[in-house]
């Protein structure tokens, strides 16, 4: 088989695993992450189909004899012909005014300040601890009694949006951009500090910093409807019911 | 740098009769001591316009471009007397030539070096005074000593090139010795200049005003310097191989005789194995440098990696990876000098695949940019299956298998030309193939049990596991791949010049990725300081205090790149002029 048809059935190959995830999961990857896979998909087949002399001959021949032999002109022109057309038909689709918005560049970890006003007082993030976190161990049912009293405001405040199973499914997700963030998984809370979960709870969308906006978050400032110890119980509560660890630096 | 000193000598010190009478500060039970001043507060007036410049523009141009060059001119001297060491010690004369060649590469950069750094004085001085009179108040006698180091430096590099072709014979090891005061002074001046910028962002020896405790050791021995040091001395090393790696590419290319065409593969295969050894534990430094930030300040830290400027560390995945792929390509291409190539081309393509998948993890960001039917789609801002490949155990993962595996096609290379003549040769490879699947399998356990099964603290301890097996796997095989060959005989010579010009290309892409990275990286680490001069301490209260997008930010690192880049070409033309007058 010659190389070049080899190299176009591997990247019709990988473009189609790409593709499975969205066409039989409705979990579509992404078209800004796909082009990239791509890339890398082309390239690396590239490289490693010319990396010997034999290799990229049998690769660019077919290509330059496509050009250069007369025998091939009907060929020659089909390829003149598709290529072009092909070239305007993907310029023509990216161009086309379309009623969908344009996606943003969003930072989704917004940077912590140092200090933050809440409850009427300045509060040093740095030094910020869960004042439940050590009963986990010393006093578990005190612990637990945080947990679920934390469960209820969590439930009366929190799962119309958050959800009830903590996923960011809750009932006003699908009218909120961005969506809710989902709690379960490893790769929310479970890589912040409490202290950082517990600005964001009170602080809520108008406490976000001014860099790496527009956030458009519509998180309620919760310092307004929640105490402080409540905040905190709902804190424990997330992290205790996705069975997630708070991050915590190494002793 | 008389220029520096005079420039120093120009900026307003903080005096108590100068800046803020009243309020200045002695030192505690040191009557005489000297009184120092907390950090200014800046008004707009505070900084000076000059010829509708923009101010941060062009100390951002004139930083770039002199960081540049010295790490150029800083690393090939490191390499340029570890050559002529080995010369000196194998006795092969062709080692000495290639050191000087070398040198002489980096010799016209070295003055463009001096400029540059002049045009980044001057522009800070311009714009910035009071920034540049606060640090001058702390750091001024180690500016002074950067001065002296420089008139070393400039002294013994001068010795050294010129010398080269007279201290021979007996004054060679005295060459050596100049070689070794070259490299000395020029690491020195790295880690000065390397204090200033790291107490910009970690300040230490001050309290939080800014008032310095008179010790200098605490300024310059702040929470970064040390990582800082480590992470641009291995990075200049490769960047310097790359550059000099793209060196010999445009002269293999414009080679006219097969003689010249093997003596600059030659030089290229020499330039990306000091690139590439430079290339593999570049990743560890960095991530040491990131962690510190991390503990120093959780702020800066999520605005480097997980806000904003995370999108720059996207860019930085795609070009790392072409980084990789370059240099694993051009050993695929090495391979075919030796006459035992085929035996070893049907495994390009598995490392290739390993490869691929390998930056398809490392590049995959957490939050992907989403247009708003796949958000829909998705119910969310992540991708339920892509999102934990967003995060740093999966990024750590994926590095380390892809440096192995760059390793795997170095030793490929070193075998494509001998075949082992010790008896245990093959329970020998057994071992090595025992102990890259052992590394492999223990490398993806520590990032996935520890990375997203226990909490955080086991997750960034594990990246020190994933580490040491790789560092094994290099350590171990290349003692392996020593002993096995040992006596072994070459299939004749390597086919110096029999090089596709493709791989000449991977060099100059490898060159300029290198460029373009650190610009980004540059921009970032810097960036993330935020509205401060220095960090919590002093802040920038210009017109400029303000992130830029990430579009303006690259497009003014990417034309930064395109002029570095045009320069190092004319660099490379008077080279090219230079050799032809010696011959």
């Amino acid at each position: 088989m010659p190389r070049i048809v080899k190299f176009s059935l591997i990247i019709i190959a990988v473009y189609c695993l790409l593709k499975i995830p969205g066409v039989f999961f409705t979990r579509p990857i992404p078209a800004s992450v796909l082009s990239v896979y791509l890339l890398f998909a082309v390239v690396a087949t590239l490289l490693a189909m010319t990396a010997t002399g034999e290799g990229a001959t049998g690769f660019i021949e077919p290509i330059a004899s496509l050009f250069a032999d007369p025998s091939k002109r009907a060929a020659r022109n089909i390829v003149l012909v598709i290529v072009p057309i092909a070239a305007a038909w993907i310029a023509y689709a990216a161009l086309r005014p379309d009623d969908a918005p344009p996606p943003i560049v969003r930072s989704i970890h917004p940077a912590p300040p140092a200090a933050f006003t809440a409850y009427g007082r300045t509060i040093e993030l740095a030094s910020l601890t869960n004042p439940y976190r050590a009963s986990e161990k010393e006093n578990p049912s005190q612990f637990r009694a945080a947990v679920d009293e934390g469960a209820e405001i969590y439930f009366k405040n929190c799962f119309y949006c958050h959800g009830a199973k903590l996923d960011g499914a809750g009932h006003y997700a699908r009218g909120l951009s961005p969506s809710p963030v989902p709690f379960r998984g490893t790769d929310t809370i479970a890589q912040l500090q409490e202290s950082y979960v517990f600005w964001r709870v009170a602080k809520g969308g108008p406490g976000l910093p001014r860099e790496g906006g527009p956030w458009l978050s519509a998180m309620p400032a919760w310092e307004d409807a929640l105490t402080e110890d409540e905040a905190w119980k709902v804190v424990t509560f997330i992290y205790d019911y996705t069975g997630n660890r708070p991050r915590s630096w190494a002793k | 740098m008389l220029l520096l000193l005079l420039c120093i000598s120009s900026v307003p010190v903080l005096t108590p009769s100068s800046a803020f009478a009243g309020d200045a500060v002695s030192q505690a039970g040191t009557g005489s001591a000297p009184a120092y001043m907390p950090a200014p507060r800046l008004k707009a007036e505070d900084y000076p316009k000059a010829g509708g410049v923009n101010p941060r523009l062009a100390v951002w141009f004139a930083a770039q471009m002199h960081l540049w060059f010295a790490a150029f001119v800083l690393a090939v001297p490191v390499f340029v007397l570890i050559i002529e060491c080995v010369g000196v010690y194998t006795g092969d004369v062709r080692y000495d030539g290639l050191a000087y060649e070398f040198l002489r590469v980096s010799l016209t950069a070295y003055s463009i070096t001096a400029l540059t750094g002049a045009a980044l004085l001057v522009s800070l001085v311009v714009f910035y005074p009071a920034v540049m009179s606060y640090l001058v108040s702390i750091f001024g006698s180690t500016m002074l000593l950067y001065a002296l180091l420089f008139f070393v430096e400039s002294g013994a590099l001068y010795v050294y090139y010129y010398g080269w072709r007279a201290m021979t014979g007996p004054w060679k090891k005295a060459h050596v010795g100049v070689g070794l005061l070259l490299n000395a002074a020029g690491t020195s001046l790295m880690f000065i200049a390397n204090a200033w910028v790291t107490f910009m962002m970690t300040p230490a020896g001050v309290d939080a005003r800014g008032v310095f405790d008179g010790n200098v050791w605490h300024a310059v021995n702040n929470h970064l310097w040390n990582p800082m040091n480590l992470h641009r001395f291995i990075a200049n090393v490769a960047y310097g191989g790359s550059i000099v790696g793209a060196y010999a590419a445009y002269m293999f290319l414009s080679s006219k005789t097969g003689e010249e065409r093997g003596h600059y593969d030659w030089m290229g295969y020499t330039a990306s194995i000091i690139a590439i050894c430079g290339l593999l534990p570049l990743p560890f430094a960095g991530y040491w440098l990131t962690a510190e930030i991390y503990s120093y300040s959780q702020q800066m830290g999520i605005n480097l990696m997980g806000g904003v400027l995370a999108w720059l560390f996207i860019i930085q995945a795609a070009v790392i990876g072409a980084l990789f792929l370059a240099a694993n390509y051009y050993l695929w291409c090495g391979m075919q000098r030796g006459a035992f190539a085929a035996r070893y081309n049907g495994y390009i393509k598995y490392i290739a695949f390993v490869l691929a998948v390998s930056f398809m993890v490392w590049f995959t960001p957490h939050t992907p940019l989403l247009a708003p039917a796949e958000a829909a789609a998705l119910g969310g801002q992540f991708h339920p299956w892509l999102a934990p490949l967003g995060l740093m155990p999966a990024k750590n993962t994926a590095v380390n298998v892809m440096i192995i595996f760059t390793f795997l096609s170095f030793l490929l290379y070193r075998r494509s030309n001998r075949a082992p003549a010790v008896k245990w040769a093959d329970s020998g490879k057994a071992a090595q193939a025992a102990i890259f699947c052992a590394a492999i399998v223990n490398i993806v356990v520590a990032g996935v049990y520890y990375g997203y099964f226990t909490n955080t603290v086991y997750k960034v301890a594990s990246s020190v596991i994933q580490v040491a097996s790789t560092l094994f796997v290099i350590i171990a095989c290349s003692v392996i791949e020593r002993l096995i060959h040992r006596g072994a005989k070459e299939a004749g010579a390597y086919k110096w010049g029999a090089m596709p010009d493709g791989s000449q290309y991977a060099l100059i892409l490898i060159a300029v990725s290198f460029t373009w990275l650190m610009g980004l990286m540059g921009f970032v680490r810097s960036a993330i300081r935020q509205h401060w001069h220095v960090y919590s301490i002093m802040r920038d209260n210009s017109p400029d205090a303000f992130t830029p997008t990430v579009a303006y930010a690259a497009r003014v690192v990417s034309i930064g790149t395109v002029v570095f880049l045009a320069i190092i070409l004319f660099i490379f033309w008077l080279a090219q002029l230079g050799r032809r007058r010696d011959e």
